[in-house]
Protein backbone atom coordinates (compact mmCIF):
# COMPACT_ATOMS: atom_id res chain seq x y z
CA UNK A 1 0.00 0.00 0.00
CA UNK A 2 1.15 3.49 -0.95
CA UNK A 3 1.88 6.12 1.59
CA UNK A 4 -0.33 8.71 0.55
CA UNK A 5 0.73 12.51 1.49
CA UNK A 6 -2.85 14.27 0.17
CA UNK A 7 -4.88 11.69 2.95
CA UNK A 8 -2.57 12.50 5.77
CA UNK A 9 -2.22 16.35 5.14
CA UNK A 10 -6.08 16.45 4.96
CA UNK A 11 -6.76 14.03 8.43
CA UNK A 12 -4.32 16.86 10.00
CA UNK A 13 -7.24 18.74 11.50
CA UNK A 14 -9.12 16.22 12.87
CA UNK A 15 -6.28 14.26 14.15
CA UNK A 16 -5.00 17.58 15.94
CA UNK A 17 -8.94 17.68 17.90
CA UNK A 18 -7.86 14.14 19.54
CA UNK A 19 -4.00 15.80 19.89
CA UNK A 20 -6.10 18.30 21.91
CA UNK A 21 -7.83 15.73 23.90
CA UNK A 22 -4.81 13.42 24.81
CA UNK A 23 -3.36 16.68 26.32
CA UNK A 24 -5.99 17.55 28.69
CA UNK A 25 -6.27 14.21 30.06
CA UNK A 26 -2.23 13.91 30.69
CA UNK A 27 -2.82 17.24 32.34
CA UNK A 28 -5.34 16.67 34.81
CA UNK A 29 -4.70 13.13 35.10
CA UNK A 30 -1.16 14.08 36.45
CA UNK A 31 -2.50 16.80 38.92
CA UNK A 32 -4.77 13.86 40.02
CA UNK A 33 -2.25 11.59 40.12
CA UNK A 34 0.46 13.40 41.83
CA UNK A 35 -2.16 14.46 44.71
CA UNK A 36 -3.96 11.33 45.34
CA UNK A 37 -0.21 9.53 45.46
CA UNK A 38 0.21 12.00 47.93
CA UNK A 39 -2.74 11.20 49.83
CA UNK A 40 -1.93 7.35 49.53
CA UNK A 41 1.44 7.72 50.66
CA UNK A 42 0.34 9.92 53.94
CA UNK A 43 -1.93 7.02 54.73
CA UNK A 44 0.43 4.19 54.04
CA UNK A 45 2.19 6.18 57.20
CA UNK A 46 -0.72 6.31 59.54
CA UNK A 47 -0.38 5.25 62.98
CA UNK A 48 -4.07 4.10 62.07
CA UNK A 49 -3.14 0.19 61.63
CA UNK A 50 -7.01 -0.36 59.89
CA UNK A 51 -6.01 2.85 57.43
CA UNK A 52 -2.48 2.25 56.51
CA UNK A 53 -3.26 -1.63 55.74
CA UNK A 54 -6.33 -0.66 53.84
CA UNK A 55 -4.12 1.69 51.22
CA UNK A 56 -1.65 -0.66 51.19
CA UNK A 57 -3.75 -3.41 49.45
CA UNK A 58 -5.52 -0.59 47.33
CA UNK A 59 -1.92 0.12 46.08
CA UNK A 60 -0.91 -3.35 45.91
CA UNK A 61 -4.58 -4.06 44.06
CA UNK A 62 -4.79 -1.36 41.89
CA UNK A 63 -1.17 -1.91 40.53
CA UNK A 64 -2.14 -5.32 39.79
CA UNK A 65 -4.91 -4.96 37.52
CA UNK A 66 -5.15 -3.20 34.16
CA UNK A 67 -5.83 -0.04 33.29
CA UNK A 68 -8.48 -1.00 30.72
CA UNK A 69 -10.54 -2.90 33.45
CA UNK A 70 -10.48 -0.20 35.50
CA UNK A 71 -12.14 2.40 33.17
CA UNK A 72 -14.62 0.04 32.22
CA UNK A 73 -15.38 -0.47 35.56
CA UNK A 74 -15.41 3.53 36.41
CA UNK A 75 -17.15 3.81 32.76
CA UNK A 76 -19.68 0.76 33.42
CA UNK A 77 -20.57 0.86 37.05
CA UNK A 78 -20.82 4.20 38.23
CA UNK A 79 -23.78 4.96 36.52
CA UNK A 80 -25.47 2.12 37.78
CA UNK A 81 -25.03 3.65 41.22
CA UNK A 82 -26.14 6.99 39.77
CA UNK A 83 -22.91 9.12 39.21
CA UNK A 84 -23.15 10.09 35.79
CA UNK A 85 -19.56 11.06 34.56
CA UNK A 86 -18.91 12.42 30.81
CA UNK A 87 -16.06 9.80 29.00
CA UNK A 88 -13.70 12.31 29.74
CA UNK A 89 -13.87 12.69 33.25
CA UNK A 90 -14.23 8.98 34.01
CA UNK A 91 -10.91 8.44 31.74
CA UNK A 92 -9.25 11.36 33.91
CA UNK A 93 -10.09 9.76 36.86
CA UNK A 94 -8.78 6.53 35.74
CA UNK A 95 -6.01 7.46 35.10
CA UNK A 96 -5.29 9.68 38.15
CA UNK A 97 -5.91 6.92 40.19
CA UNK A 98 -4.13 4.53 38.30
CA UNK A 99 -0.66 6.40 38.11
CA UNK A 100 -1.32 7.78 41.59
CA UNK A 101 -0.52 4.22 43.12
CA UNK A 102 2.35 4.72 41.45
CA UNK A 103 3.38 8.40 42.27
CA UNK A 104 2.38 7.18 46.17
CA UNK A 105 5.87 4.71 45.81
CA UNK A 106 7.67 7.56 44.73
CA UNK A 107 6.80 9.60 47.50
CA UNK A 108 7.32 6.56 50.03
CA UNK A 109 10.42 6.11 48.71
CA UNK A 110 11.43 10.05 48.76
CA UNK A 111 10.09 10.53 52.47
CA UNK A 112 12.03 6.78 53.98
CA UNK A 113 15.09 8.13 52.44
CA UNK A 114 15.45 11.33 54.40
CA UNK A 115 18.02 9.39 57.29
CA UNK A 116 16.70 9.11 60.75
CA UNK A 117 19.02 11.89 61.74
CA UNK A 118 17.22 14.26 60.51
CA UNK A 119 13.96 14.21 62.55
CA UNK A 120 16.17 13.76 65.56
CA UNK A 121 17.72 16.70 64.91
CA UNK A 122 14.38 18.52 64.27
CA UNK A 123 13.34 17.14 67.38
CA UNK A 124 16.68 18.11 69.40
CA UNK A 125 15.60 21.99 68.30
CA UNK A 126 12.16 21.57 69.41
CA UNK A 127 10.48 21.72 66.29
CA UNK A 128 6.66 21.26 66.17
CA UNK A 129 5.75 18.20 63.85
CA UNK A 130 4.43 20.55 60.70
CA UNK A 131 7.42 22.69 60.94
CA UNK A 132 9.33 19.38 60.74
CA UNK A 133 7.78 18.87 57.77
CA UNK A 134 7.68 21.81 56.01
CA UNK A 135 10.91 23.01 56.38
CA UNK A 136 12.95 19.86 57.29
CA UNK A 137 11.69 16.32 55.68
CA UNK A 138 9.88 18.21 52.22
CA UNK A 139 12.51 20.33 51.00
CA UNK A 140 14.72 17.51 50.70
CA UNK A 141 12.79 14.84 50.01
CA UNK A 142 11.04 16.35 47.21
CA UNK A 143 14.50 16.98 44.16
CA UNK A 144 15.14 13.72 44.25
CA UNK A 145 11.25 12.46 43.38
CA UNK A 146 11.41 14.68 40.83
CA UNK A 147 12.79 12.54 37.94
CA UNK A 148 10.57 9.52 39.10
CA UNK A 149 7.59 11.39 39.31
CA UNK A 150 8.11 12.88 35.47
CA UNK A 151 8.49 9.32 34.15
CA UNK A 152 5.31 8.31 35.76
CA UNK A 153 3.97 11.38 33.71
CA UNK A 154 5.51 9.98 30.33
CA UNK A 155 4.26 7.03 30.79
CA UNK A 156 0.23 8.01 31.65
CA UNK A 157 0.73 10.00 28.27
CA UNK A 158 1.63 6.90 26.43
CA UNK A 159 -1.21 5.13 28.09
CA UNK A 160 -4.00 7.64 27.06
CA UNK A 161 -5.01 6.10 23.78
CA UNK A 162 -6.41 3.43 25.81
CA UNK A 163 -9.42 5.99 26.68
CA UNK A 164 -10.89 5.41 23.26
CA UNK A 165 -12.11 1.95 24.66
CA UNK A 166 -14.57 4.57 26.80
CA UNK A 167 -15.07 6.68 23.79
CA UNK A 168 -13.13 9.72 24.20
CA UNK A 169 -12.23 11.19 21.13
CA UNK A 170 -8.63 11.61 21.64
CA UNK A 171 -5.53 11.12 19.26
CA UNK A 172 -6.47 7.11 18.73
CA UNK A 173 -9.68 7.43 18.35
CA UNK A 174 -9.44 9.86 16.20
CA UNK A 175 -7.47 7.68 14.11
CA UNK A 176 -9.07 4.81 14.39
CA UNK A 177 -12.94 6.34 13.10
CA UNK A 178 -10.44 8.50 10.26
CA UNK A 179 -9.01 4.81 9.37
CA UNK A 180 -12.60 3.18 9.24
CA UNK A 181 -14.25 5.92 7.54
CA UNK A 182 -11.31 6.20 4.38
CA UNK A 183 -10.88 2.56 5.06
CA UNK A 184 -6.94 3.63 4.88
CA UNK A 185 -5.17 2.47 8.04
CA UNK A 186 -1.68 3.00 6.98
CA UNK A 187 -1.27 6.84 7.45
CA UNK A 188 -3.42 7.43 10.56
CA UNK A 189 -2.08 4.83 12.68
CA UNK A 190 1.48 5.52 11.86
CA UNK A 191 1.16 9.19 12.75
CA UNK A 192 -0.25 8.03 16.32
CA UNK A 193 2.98 6.18 16.73
CA UNK A 194 4.98 9.20 14.91
CA UNK A 195 3.41 11.72 17.77
CA UNK A 196 4.08 9.75 20.59
CA UNK A 197 7.51 8.93 19.78
CA UNK A 198 8.03 12.91 18.64
CA UNK A 199 6.72 13.72 22.38
CA UNK A 200 8.00 10.89 24.61
CA UNK A 201 11.77 10.79 22.52
CA UNK A 202 12.43 14.41 23.87
CA UNK A 203 10.97 13.79 27.02
CA UNK A 204 13.27 10.57 27.97
CA UNK A 205 15.90 13.21 26.94
CA UNK A 206 14.52 15.56 29.41
CA UNK A 207 14.30 13.22 31.73
CA UNK A 208 18.19 12.59 31.72
CA UNK A 209 18.68 16.02 32.43
CA UNK A 210 16.59 15.53 35.06
CA UNK A 211 18.54 13.19 36.45
CA UNK A 212 21.74 14.70 36.21
CA UNK A 213 20.61 17.86 37.80
CA UNK A 214 18.60 16.31 41.00
CA UNK A 215 20.54 13.06 41.13
CA UNK A 216 21.38 12.87 45.26
CA UNK A 217 25.08 14.37 45.90
CA UNK A 218 27.24 11.28 46.95
CA UNK A 219 28.34 11.98 50.10
CA UNK B 1 -26.94 -19.12 40.18
CA UNK B 2 -26.47 -21.99 37.53
CA UNK B 3 -26.73 -18.53 35.53
CA UNK B 4 -24.03 -17.18 36.91
CA UNK B 5 -21.59 -19.97 36.73
CA UNK B 6 -22.10 -20.67 32.86
CA UNK B 7 -20.79 -16.73 32.43
CA UNK B 8 -17.81 -17.36 35.06
CA UNK B 9 -16.92 -20.41 32.91
CA UNK B 10 -16.90 -17.90 29.94
CA UNK B 11 -15.13 -15.53 31.78
CA UNK B 12 -12.53 -18.62 32.84
CA UNK B 13 -11.91 -19.48 29.06
CA UNK B 14 -10.71 -16.02 28.43
CA UNK B 15 -8.37 -16.27 31.83
CA UNK B 16 -6.75 -19.27 30.09
CA UNK B 17 -5.90 -17.11 26.96
CA UNK B 18 -4.72 -14.19 28.91
CA UNK B 19 -2.24 -16.68 30.30
CA UNK B 20 -1.03 -17.82 26.81
CA UNK B 21 -0.64 -14.65 26.25
CA UNK B 22 1.44 -13.36 28.79
CA UNK B 23 3.70 -17.02 29.02
CA UNK B 24 4.14 -16.22 25.19
CA UNK B 25 4.53 -12.56 25.87
CA UNK B 26 7.35 -12.98 28.76
CA UNK B 27 9.28 -15.54 26.49
CA UNK B 28 9.64 -13.18 24.16
CA UNK B 29 9.76 -10.50 26.22
CA UNK B 30 13.00 -11.76 28.04
CA UNK B 31 14.79 -13.18 24.51
CA UNK B 32 14.52 -9.71 23.63
CA UNK B 33 15.98 -8.43 26.84
CA UNK B 34 19.01 -10.07 26.84
CA UNK B 35 19.31 -9.81 23.05
CA UNK B 36 19.21 -6.05 23.02
CA UNK B 37 20.24 -5.65 26.17
CA UNK B 38 23.57 -7.04 25.64
CA UNK B 39 23.92 -5.60 21.96
CA UNK B 40 23.29 -2.22 24.05
CA UNK B 41 26.95 -2.57 25.31
CA UNK B 42 28.59 -4.88 22.31
CA UNK B 43 31.92 -3.09 21.35
CA UNK B 44 30.53 -2.98 17.72
CA UNK B 45 29.08 0.57 16.77
CA UNK B 46 26.39 -0.81 15.18
CA UNK B 47 24.78 -3.47 17.23
CA UNK B 48 24.76 -0.61 19.82
CA UNK B 49 22.88 1.75 17.50
CA UNK B 50 20.94 -1.36 16.39
CA UNK B 51 19.67 -1.50 19.95
CA UNK B 52 19.24 2.05 20.96
CA UNK B 53 17.06 2.60 18.26
CA UNK B 54 14.63 -0.59 19.38
CA UNK B 55 14.58 0.34 23.00
CA UNK B 56 13.52 3.98 22.62
CA UNK B 57 10.88 2.96 19.45
CA UNK B 58 9.20 0.81 21.67
CA UNK B 59 9.71 2.44 24.89
CA UNK B 60 8.52 5.60 22.92
CA UNK B 61 5.00 4.54 22.28
CA UNK B 62 2.35 2.24 24.32
CA UNK B 63 1.73 -1.51 23.40
CA UNK B 64 -1.91 -0.35 22.76
CA UNK B 65 -0.60 1.89 19.77
CA UNK B 66 1.95 -0.97 18.32
CA UNK B 67 -1.03 -3.12 19.12
CA UNK B 68 -3.06 -1.51 16.45
CA UNK B 69 -0.21 -1.03 14.30
CA UNK B 70 0.79 -4.98 14.09
CA UNK B 71 -2.61 -5.66 13.33
CA UNK B 72 -3.91 -3.07 10.90
CA UNK B 73 -0.92 -2.36 9.40
CA UNK B 74 1.53 -4.80 8.95
CA UNK B 75 -1.17 -7.17 7.10
CA UNK B 76 -0.87 -4.16 4.10
CA UNK B 77 2.71 -4.78 4.01
CA UNK B 78 1.77 -8.48 2.82
CA UNK B 79 2.48 -9.98 5.90
CA UNK B 80 -0.55 -11.55 7.06
CA UNK B 81 -0.45 -11.41 11.06
CA UNK B 82 -3.79 -12.82 13.37
CA UNK B 83 -4.69 -11.17 16.31
CA UNK B 84 -2.88 -13.47 18.69
CA UNK B 85 0.48 -13.58 17.48
CA UNK B 86 0.05 -9.43 16.92
CA UNK B 87 -0.67 -9.22 20.41
CA UNK B 88 2.31 -11.26 21.50
CA UNK B 89 4.43 -9.43 18.88
CA UNK B 90 3.15 -6.18 20.67
CA UNK B 91 3.21 -7.54 23.66
CA UNK B 92 6.68 -9.16 23.94
CA UNK B 93 8.87 -6.34 22.00
CA UNK B 94 7.48 -3.79 23.95
CA UNK B 95 8.08 -5.63 27.40
CA UNK B 96 11.32 -6.24 26.14
CA UNK B 97 12.72 -3.10 25.15
CA UNK B 98 11.98 -2.06 29.05
CA UNK B 99 13.68 -5.31 30.01
CA UNK B 100 16.85 -4.75 28.05
CA UNK B 101 18.03 -1.76 30.51
CA UNK B 102 17.40 -3.60 33.18
CA UNK B 103 19.64 -6.08 31.64
CA UNK B 104 22.02 -3.01 30.98
CA UNK B 105 21.43 -1.88 34.15
CA UNK B 106 22.22 -5.00 35.90
CA UNK B 107 25.14 -5.88 34.18
CA UNK B 108 26.90 -2.84 34.30
CA UNK B 109 25.93 -3.02 38.23
CA UNK B 110 28.56 -5.83 38.92
CA UNK B 111 31.84 -5.23 40.56
CA UNK B 112 34.41 -4.34 37.89
CA UNK B 113 36.92 -6.32 39.62
CA UNK B 114 34.69 -9.94 39.25
CA UNK B 115 35.96 -9.13 35.31
CA UNK B 116 39.54 -8.58 35.77
CA UNK B 117 39.35 -11.83 37.73
CA UNK B 118 38.25 -13.34 34.68
CA UNK B 119 40.52 -11.62 32.82
CA UNK B 120 43.07 -12.67 34.87
CA UNK B 121 41.52 -16.24 34.52
CA UNK B 122 42.46 -16.42 30.77
CA UNK B 123 38.48 -16.45 30.24
CA UNK B 124 37.01 -15.66 26.72
CA UNK B 125 34.69 -12.58 26.89
CA UNK B 126 31.75 -14.99 26.40
CA UNK B 127 32.74 -16.99 29.27
CA UNK B 128 33.09 -14.29 31.30
CA UNK B 129 29.68 -13.19 30.56
CA UNK B 130 28.11 -16.41 31.05
CA UNK B 131 29.88 -17.76 34.30
CA UNK B 132 31.08 -14.98 35.85
CA UNK B 133 28.74 -11.63 35.28
CA UNK B 134 25.31 -13.23 34.26
CA UNK B 135 25.41 -15.44 37.34
CA UNK B 136 25.26 -12.54 39.68
CA UNK B 137 23.30 -10.08 37.24
CA UNK B 138 20.25 -12.23 37.20
CA UNK B 139 19.86 -12.22 40.87
CA UNK B 140 19.61 -8.38 40.44
CA UNK B 141 17.42 -8.03 37.69
CA UNK B 142 14.70 -10.58 38.94
CA UNK B 143 12.86 -8.18 41.16
CA UNK B 144 12.30 -5.63 37.94
CA UNK B 145 11.57 -8.34 35.32
CA UNK B 146 8.75 -9.46 38.43
CA UNK B 147 7.41 -5.80 37.93
CA UNK B 148 7.74 -6.22 34.18
CA UNK B 149 5.78 -9.34 34.13
CA UNK B 150 3.26 -7.54 35.88
CA UNK B 151 3.24 -4.75 33.35
CA UNK B 152 2.96 -7.25 30.94
CA UNK B 153 -0.16 -9.37 31.81
CA UNK B 154 -1.72 -6.02 32.55
CA UNK B 155 -0.98 -5.26 28.98
CA UNK B 156 -2.77 -8.30 28.00
CA UNK B 157 -6.30 -6.35 28.39
CA UNK B 158 -5.86 -4.68 25.36
CA UNK B 159 -5.91 -7.61 23.17
CA UNK B 160 -9.73 -7.65 23.65
CA UNK B 161 -9.74 -4.69 21.73
CA UNK B 162 -8.72 -6.47 18.54
CA UNK B 163 -11.45 -8.84 18.88
CA UNK B 164 -9.57 -11.17 20.98
CA UNK B 165 -11.48 -13.65 23.38
CA UNK B 166 -9.34 -12.42 26.52
CA UNK B 167 -10.96 -12.50 29.93
CA UNK B 168 -11.62 -8.75 29.34
CA UNK B 169 -13.27 -9.28 25.84
CA UNK B 170 -15.23 -12.12 27.69
CA UNK B 171 -16.35 -9.86 30.56
CA UNK B 172 -17.45 -7.23 27.97
CA UNK B 173 -20.15 -10.29 26.36
CA UNK B 174 -20.88 -10.99 30.36
CA UNK B 175 -21.99 -7.27 30.50
CA UNK B 176 -23.74 -7.08 27.37
CA UNK B 177 -25.18 -10.50 27.84
CA UNK B 178 -26.56 -9.70 31.40
CA UNK B 179 -26.66 -6.40 31.52
CA UNK B 180 -24.94 -6.52 35.01
CA UNK B 181 -21.49 -4.39 34.96
CA UNK B 182 -20.51 -5.07 38.84
CA UNK B 183 -20.50 -9.18 38.74
CA UNK B 184 -18.36 -9.50 34.99
CA UNK B 185 -15.71 -6.37 35.88
CA UNK B 186 -15.32 -7.42 39.53
CA UNK B 187 -14.75 -10.87 38.38
CA UNK B 188 -11.73 -10.20 36.32
CA UNK B 189 -10.33 -7.47 38.33
CA UNK B 190 -9.52 -10.29 40.81
CA UNK B 191 -8.62 -13.18 38.24
CA UNK B 192 -5.62 -10.30 37.40
CA UNK B 193 -4.95 -9.36 40.96
CA UNK B 194 -4.70 -13.18 41.30
CA UNK B 195 -2.54 -14.20 38.54
CA UNK B 196 -0.19 -10.99 39.45
CA UNK B 197 0.32 -12.28 42.66
CA UNK B 198 0.99 -15.77 41.60
CA UNK B 199 3.97 -13.92 39.30
CA UNK B 200 5.34 -11.87 42.14
CA UNK B 201 5.27 -15.03 44.69
CA UNK B 202 7.36 -17.18 41.92
CA UNK B 203 10.10 -14.10 41.22
CA UNK B 204 10.17 -13.94 44.76
CA UNK B 205 11.18 -17.59 45.09
CA UNK B 206 13.26 -17.87 42.27
CA UNK B 207 15.23 -14.83 43.23
CA UNK B 208 15.74 -16.65 46.77
CA UNK B 209 16.78 -19.54 45.28
CA UNK B 210 19.12 -18.35 42.54
CA UNK B 211 21.12 -16.51 45.23
CA UNK B 212 21.89 -19.07 47.37
CA UNK B 213 25.73 -19.02 47.67
CA UNK B 214 25.89 -15.54 46.16
CA UNK B 215 27.58 -12.37 47.85
CA UNK B 216 24.82 -10.41 47.22
CA UNK B 217 23.72 -8.36 50.17
CA UNK B 218 20.02 -7.01 50.34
Amino acid sequence: MEWDWQFVIESLPTLWQGVVVTIQATALGSVLALTVGLFLAIMCRSPNWFISQCSKWFIEFVRGTPLLVQLYFLFYILPDVGILLSPLVAGVIGLGLHYGTYTAEVYRAGIDNIPKGQWEAAKAVNLTKSQTWKEIIIPQAIPPMIPALANYIIAMFKETPLLSAITVLELMNQARSLSNFHYRYLEPMTMVGVFFLLISIPSVIFLRRLEQRYARPHH
Amino acid sequence: MQQWLGYLELILDGAVLTVQLTVLGCALALFMAFVAGLARMSKFRILRILATTYIEFFRGTSIFVQLFWAYFVLPLAGIPVSPFIAGVLALGLNVGAYGAEVVRGAVQSIDKGQKEAGLALNLTPWQRMRHIILPQAVVVMLPTFGNNAIELLKGTAVVSLISLADMTFQSQVVRAQTGSTAMPFLTILVLYFAIAMVISTTVRTLEKRLSDGLDVTK
